[in-house]
């Protein structure tokens, strides 16, 4: 029978890594409010379930936005015809809108420079392939998001360089770690071919500062390298530093805006990964044009294209939704923050994204990977949380943990921060379980409300909704 | 502060991103272009040039409208918003599982309920762009070569060649025998690609075929099987006009030969679908592999993330595809009316003297002009192609940007416009064709 290809057959598809153990864990065992109290609690997924209820409701107000209603569907046979990778008008200009909003107006986007991509998944492919030949590499700083190893390089054949940070400087990224990456790699001849951030950070939960974005853009500019930043997370932000986008800082610097492309999504900011809505925004106009063909490979449903247009252009509800979805991701912060120092568990400070970076080295024995995978597996297996060991984005440090919060509702919150506590609390007592066995009690407190809210997210019923990561790698097509 | 530069260097972008692999300097490319410019429109511009260079169904978007406004609580959130939330967040690669159901069933539909289409095996890509792209990355590695039946669809150059560097050797066809494949097209190419030290990975075609329009024979896809199993490669089956062949019973789908030979070596076959032409949903990016090999249903579900269909649209589809009835009168109706459209344009074409190639499927016809031709070459059929455009006024497709290895040849498209303005590119090319006539007739005979 005919082979496969050597990227059929390789693993730079990630799936591999011990990394899906948690959410192997978490599938065999998901924790449901009452069908399941027990379960595990999916703190491993970074999504925003936050704000549902504004969409929902300016959808009930709105619905010409779809074309499958009595006052939309004058616009059916348009929209479902319309495959043109230019996108829709429309929708190019609200998304512009957005991004300009959620940057405080402070930057204006070019609607003739929004690019499609399927997702942001997509979209970083897509901007890899008109960026970089089989061979060459990205620079990309450590701790970094799991899947670029296979957005950037499973079907690209580019290599990722990682610059390591660590948290004896916050882990900002430094000039000096970057000239060290980059000399090794030519060193070992590899073509650098540029720098890709994510600004706010994943896994960090922070901005980069003005300085630090300055010295990426000047380092870039020397090397007459490209710098892909990830914006995705930008309308997380929910507290100061606010959030400075490279578009800012290119106007105030001298560059060449050649090398500056912003990736963006709907999937963090808006909460609606499902619609699959990337976007390449290059100040490069031979990658635009470039782009804007391979986003034939992935363009957004006109479906979606123009239901998004109506929604993202009512400057109202826009206004309302970011300020209250920074108000309600500050609260669950806090909630979560706060209550973690309480038993003497600090994080990284932070001020956006969906989840912390939480710093758990002084539980390790031993300041080694080992250690921190045994006691993932603890958490995982024993206190019942799938978090994400920093070993999974390449941190160099052991003993950070990416903890997600704004993909579950507040009774959940206060069972998995239940959770952690009676952990370190049987810690400390030496593993003496009688006192927190009380603790280990399921909430018996009934609320129709939040059983609502669980059937989206918790119900044992449902697939693992995230990609990467399958329901489990090991489901194999039957005849 | 501010840094120097004293020359911003062009920085240097990828060798795919420099490459004209995407194919868009091509001729098919370039009618569009005087057609975006002068666009005909019934009222306000009537002597615009009429886009037939168009693979558009839009015989049956009534039916759809219809169901979605009869339907517009079941599967929206028009009113009422009721799991919104649910779909916005799932975006899990397997697809909405109600979705895949009703690809699967509306895929058995379509072939007359002669074939079953096992769900679990259904893997869903934004558009058969991406399906086909996503194959071709999973089967072949860079510099490998696919074999492709001349004349092709155009897009192919850049959807199976453009970022896997994977290269296409032609099988040629030709009218000798209505452009059928053949054993012997089969192994001159194979043999073409050994030649050039390409491996040969598989051969793609299109059934029914686009430029052709028209059903692949069983008895010659039995052949295509055959050679497939005995060079050892793989055979992707593009059906995306299945739902377009005129009559039921004349599209034989490969998944039939499959199941008359009990399945025997069919983890070689893969078959490609999409909603864009059977339903005219090119815009909602919906597009299928269904592979009889369970690695490559596992890779192409992972790959699937780079190309997953929106949530929204899945949600709307699944609703609308399990709806049997609705399905049935819109598969039925659809034939119908794509029937009558092709009756028309060859009763047209036939009474300005202009033959066709018989075809039973599709949304165009394959129309012979090569007794016009100047000369019988690339350029003769170019510059009949030229005047076609800008005398005529009808952006159609020459056969040479199919890679047609016979001049002379045109693909015209006829489910993309109201019968009137299909009444009125047939009046054109009539009396283009009648003063064509005249100025052939010598001066003492007229």
């Amino acid at each position: 029978m005919g082979v496969l290809s050597k990227i059929a057959t390789n693993n730079r598809h990630g799936e591999d890594s011990p990394y899906f153990e948690g959410w192997k864990a978490f599938d065999r065992n998901p924790f449901h409010l009452t069908q399941n109290p027990q379960g595990v609690i999916q703190m491993g997924l970074a999504e925003n379930q936050l704000c549902f209820d504004l969409i929902e409701d300016w959808i009930r107000k709105n619905p010409y936005a779809s074309i499958c209603t009595a006052e939309g569907v004058g616009e059916f046979k348009d929209i479902a015809n319309f495959q043109d990778y230019h996108g829709l008008p429309e929708f190019r200009q609200a998304v512009a809108n957005f991004m300009g909003r959620v940057r405080g107006g402070r930057v204006t986007f070019d609607p003739d420079r929004i690019v499609m991509g399927g997702g942001a998944t997509g979209a970083n492919e897509q901007i890899i392939f008109c960026l970089a030949d089989p061979g060459d590499a990205f620079l990309v700083p450590t701790p970094y998001y799991p899947a670029f190893d296979r957005d950037l390089g499973w079907r690209t054949g580019v290599e990722i360089v990682p610059v390591h940070c660590d948290s004896s400087n916050k882990f900002r990224i430094t000039r000096a770690a970057l000239e060290e990456a980059y000399e090794k790699a030519r060193e070992a001849n590899i073509n650098v071919k540029g720098l890709i951030i994510t600004n706010p950070s994943n896994p960090l939960g922070i901005t980069l500062d003005r300085d630090t974005l300055k010295s990426l853009v000047s380092f870039i500019n020397e090397k007459n390298i490209h710098l892909v930043c990830d914006e995705i997370y930008a309308a997380t932000l929910f507290c100061s530093p606010k959030f400075i986008s490279i578009a800012e800082v290119i106007q105030e610097m001298d560059c060449n805006h050649d090398l500056i492309h912003i990736v963006y999504s709907l999937s963090k900011d808006m909460g609606l990964p499902g619609f699959r809505v990337g976007i390449v925004y290059s100040y490069n106009d031979e990658v635009v044009s470039c782009g804007r063909k391979m986003s034939s490979f992935g363009l957004v449903s006109s479906h979606t294209q123009f239901f998004l247009a109506s929604m993202l252009s009512d400057d109202e509800f826009v206004e309302t939704f970011l300020a209250e979805s920074s108000k309600r991701l500050a609260k669950r912060y806090h909630i979560f923050t706060k209550r973690l120092e309480q038993v003497g568990i600090n994080c990284l400070k932070g001020n956006a994204g969906l989840f912390l970076w939480m710093d758990l080295r002084h539980l390790l024995p031993q300041k080694t990977l080992e250690a921190e995978m045994k006691l993932w597996h603890t958490i995982v297996n024993n206190v019942k949380l799938n978090v994400s060991p920093g070993s999974s984005f390449r941190c160099q440090e052991p003993g950070w943990f990416r903890v997600c919060f704004a993909n579950m509702d507040d009774e959940t919150v206060d069972i998995a921060l239940k959770r952690i506590e009676a952990f370190v609390r049987q810690g400390k007592e030496g593993g003496e379980n009688t006192a927190t066995r009380k603790h280990w009690q399921p909430n018996l407190r009934l609320s129709l409300k939040s059983r609502k809210c669980d059937q989206g997210v918790l119900s044992p019923h449902m697939m693992s909704p995230h990609s990467p990561m399958p329901k489990s790698p090991l489901v194999l097509a039957r005849t | 502060m501010a840094i120097e530069i004293e020359q911003p260097s062009s920085v240097e972008l990828s060798k795919v991103a420099v490459s004209e692999t995407h194919g868009e300097n091509s001729p098919y490319f370039a009618g569009w272009k005087a057609y975006d410019e002068d666009p005909y429109h019934e009222s306000n511009n009537p002597s615009g040039v009429i886009q037939m260079g168009l693979a558009e169904n839009q015989v049956s978007f009534d039916l759809l409208e219809e169901y979605s406004e009869q339907h517009s609580e079941a599967f929206t959130w028009g009113k009422g918003a009721p799991g919104f939330r649910e779909n916005a967040l799932f975006q899990d690669y397997h697809g909405l599982q109600s979705f895949r159901e009703a690809m699967a069933s509306f895929m058995e539909q379509i072939r007359g309920g002669r074939a079953k289409f096992d769900p679990d095996r259904v893997v869903l890509t934004a558009g058969a762009t991406a399906a086909n792209e996503l194959l071709t990355f999973i089967l072949a590695d860079p510099g490998d070569a696919l074999l492709v039946p001349t004349p092709y669809y155009p897009g192919f150059d850049r959807d199976l060649r453009w970022r896997t560097g994977v290269k296409i050797v032609p099988i040629h066809c030709d009218s000798s025998n209505n452009f059928q494949i053949t054993p012997q097209a089969l192994e001159a190419a194979y043999k073409e690609a050994e030649a050039m030290n390409k491996k040969v990975r598989g051969v793609l075609i299109t059934n029914p075929s686009n430029p052709l329009g028209a059903t692949i024979q069983r008895s010659v896809l039995e052949e295509i099987l055959d050679f497939v199993t005995h060079k050892n490669i793989h055979l992707v089956s593009d059906e995306i006009y299945s739902g377009s062949a005129f009559s039921s019973s004349e599209f034989i789908s490969i998944e039939e030969i499959l199941e008359s030979r009990k399945y025997k070596n069919s983890e070689r076959v893969h078959i490609v679908y999409s909603l864009s032409k059977d339903l005219g949903l090119p815009g909602f990016r919906v597009g299928t592999i269904y592979s009889y090999n369970d690695k490559v249903v596992t890779t192409a579900r992972r790959m699937s993330s780079f190309t997953l269909i929106s949530s929204q649209t899945q949600h709307l589809l699944a609703s609308m595809l399990s709806n049997k009835k609705f399905t049935e009168n819109y598969i039925k109706t659809n034939r119908e009316r794509l029937r009558k459209r092709y009756e028309m344009i060859i009763q047209g074409l036939k009474n300005a003297g202009i033959e066709c190639l018989k075809g039973n499927a599709g949304l165009f016809c394959w129309m012979n002009l090569s007794p016009l031709l100047e000369e019988q070459t690339r350029e003769g059929e170019l510059a009949l192609w030229d005047s076609m455009l800008h005398e005529v006024k009808l952006n159609i497709s020459p056969g040479s940007s199919c890679h047609c290895s016979e001049p002379g040849w045109f693909r015209v498209c006829f489910a993309n416009m109201s019968e009137q303005t299909l009444e009125i590119a047939l009046k054109r090319i009539h009396d283009f064709m009648q003063q064509r006539e005249r100025q052939r007739k010598p001066i003492s005979s007229q």
